[in-house]
């Protein structure tokens, strides 16, 4: 079989419509930048799914570690004075 | 079912019972697994070739369908066709980004598909030979592929859940488009009518072998059930799918091809559920093994085009290489 050299994998971000983020929705391959757009928008925009595309290599992602989840994100967990609800404020003082 | 071919050999894990206990434990808690995450060997081989099974369907199912798009006889249902064809070549592109995300390359799943070790669905080796298939691909094929993908959209892999919610979006159009042609096919002259007719007559068996073996025989569904890849077993999917889809067909005044057909009240726990006849398991093995009618000439196209696209990869791959060297001599100065 006719085996050619690894094409380039990508990360496809799409912004549904303005006033929303880009989100991530896939990934694909493609040889570079400009075909990766065009490969974009045939892989995921066939029902105006959205009106911007990024896409960035994979390989540039930096990503945290899954190991390391829990020394990253508990100490997150007791702060529960970051959130609104913890203080209390009377009922007639109405919606704040 | 896009996974019929999954009941091989059984797979062996290093990993201590502690690390098995607690994977299972973030399963049975419906906590989706994401690529990184600690997996056993195991779940992860079963994934790559189901997910990868699933994608070669995919890009296989593309071509019985395609056979017909130049002879579509109004521009309506050649613009659905093609459209529908875009589609399963885009739910084959989703689904090999899922597996890659296992750690498995592209060109390897290609290459396990070209070289027979890896399998698809036996439904895309039966031949195209009229029209009215069209239809019956529409209504019977997709039908019975959304039964089995609806609940993959809660399977425990992250990235193959995402994926199949995306092919669900799409795949209801798919079906909707085949049963209206049956019924214009259905509303037409009796030698339309004759056609689809034929055409129930070749799919209906095939589709329901696509949910594959019986329980009992089917090796890998305990397993694959205890890590929630699989949430309903193939004996259930294909009851599910003959309740649904024997009143489409009264209502498009066929008959099902089977003596056997018979409404039991008793039942789906008494809600009642038709009692269908014997199905043909020795051809569906035939076919599964490479000697059904089309399985060389649906491996012949994949191979070809994956040959004659090679310049087209290779050009641009060189192209990309040479602009990059460009941007980079530009930059110095
Ligand atoms: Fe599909
Ligand atoms: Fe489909």
């Amino acid at each position: 079989m006719n085996t050619t050299a690894q094409t380039p994998l990508w990360e496809v971000f799409i912004r549904p419509r303005n006033g929303l983020a880009h989100r991530h929705c896939g990934s694909l391959h493609a040889a570079d930048a400009t075909l990766a757009l065009q490969a974009a928008r045939d892989v995921y925009t066939r029902r105006e799914e959205g009106n911007s595309i990024w896409v960035i290599p994979s390989s540039q992602i930096v990503a945290s570690d899954p190991q390391d989840k829990e020394a990253l994100f508990d100490p997150a967990g007791d702060k529960i004075y970051r959130h609104p609800t913890f203080y209390d404020i009377p009922d007639d003082v109405g919606h704040m | 079912m896009y996974s019929q071919g999954l009941n091989d050999k059984n797979l062996e894990t290093a990993e201590t019972p502690e690390f098995l206990a607690a994977f299972q434990a973030r399963i049975d808690a419906d906590e989706k697994i994401e690529p990184n995450d600690p997996m056993p060997e195991a779940y992860r081989k079963t994934l790559i070739r189901q997910i990868g099974q699933h994608a070669h369907s995919e890009i296989v199912g593309m071509l019985p369908e395609a056979n017909w798009i130049t002879r579509a006889p109004t521009l309506r249902r050649k613009t659905a066709l093609l459209a529908k064809v875009q589609d399963e070549g885009g739910h084959g592109l989703y689904l090999y980004s899922a597996a890659e995300t296992l750690g498995v390359s592209r060109e390897q799943m290609t290459e396990e598909l070209l070289s027979g070790k890896a399998k698809y669905s036996s439904i895309f080796n039966y031949p195209t030979v009229s029209w009215a298939d069209m239809g019956a691909i529409g209504w019977l094929v997709d039908g019975a592929a959304i039964m089995n993908q609806v609940p993959l959209c809660r399977c425990s892999y992250g990235p193959y859940a995402r994926a199949m919610i995306r092919v669900c979006k799409e795949e209801s159009f798919h079906q909707r488009q085949g049963y209206e042609l049956m019924i214009s096919l259905c509303m037409g002259a009796p030698a339309q009518k004759d056609m689809a007719q034929d055409a129930l007559n070749r799919w209906w068996w095939p589709s329901l072998m696509m949910f594959g073996p019986p329980d009992g025989d089917s090796l890998h569904s305990d397993q694959s059930a205890a890590w929630k890849i699989k949430r309903f077993t193939n004996d259930e999917l294909r009851q599910k799918f003959i309740d649904a889809t024997v009143k489409q067909a009264e209502h498009l005044g066929l008959t099902v091809p089977d003596p056997d057909l018979v409404w039991n009240e008793a039942k789906n726990n008494g809600n009642g559920g038709y009692d269908f006849g014997e199905i043909d398991w020795n051809d569906f093995w035939k076919v599964v093994k490479g000697h059904g009618p089309m399985n060389k000439d649906r491996i012949a196209a994949r191979t070809r085009a994956w040959e004659e696209g090679a310049w087209v990869r290779e050009a641009a791959l060189a192209y990309a290489e040479k602009q990059k060297h460009h941007t980079a001599q530009q930059a110095q100065g």
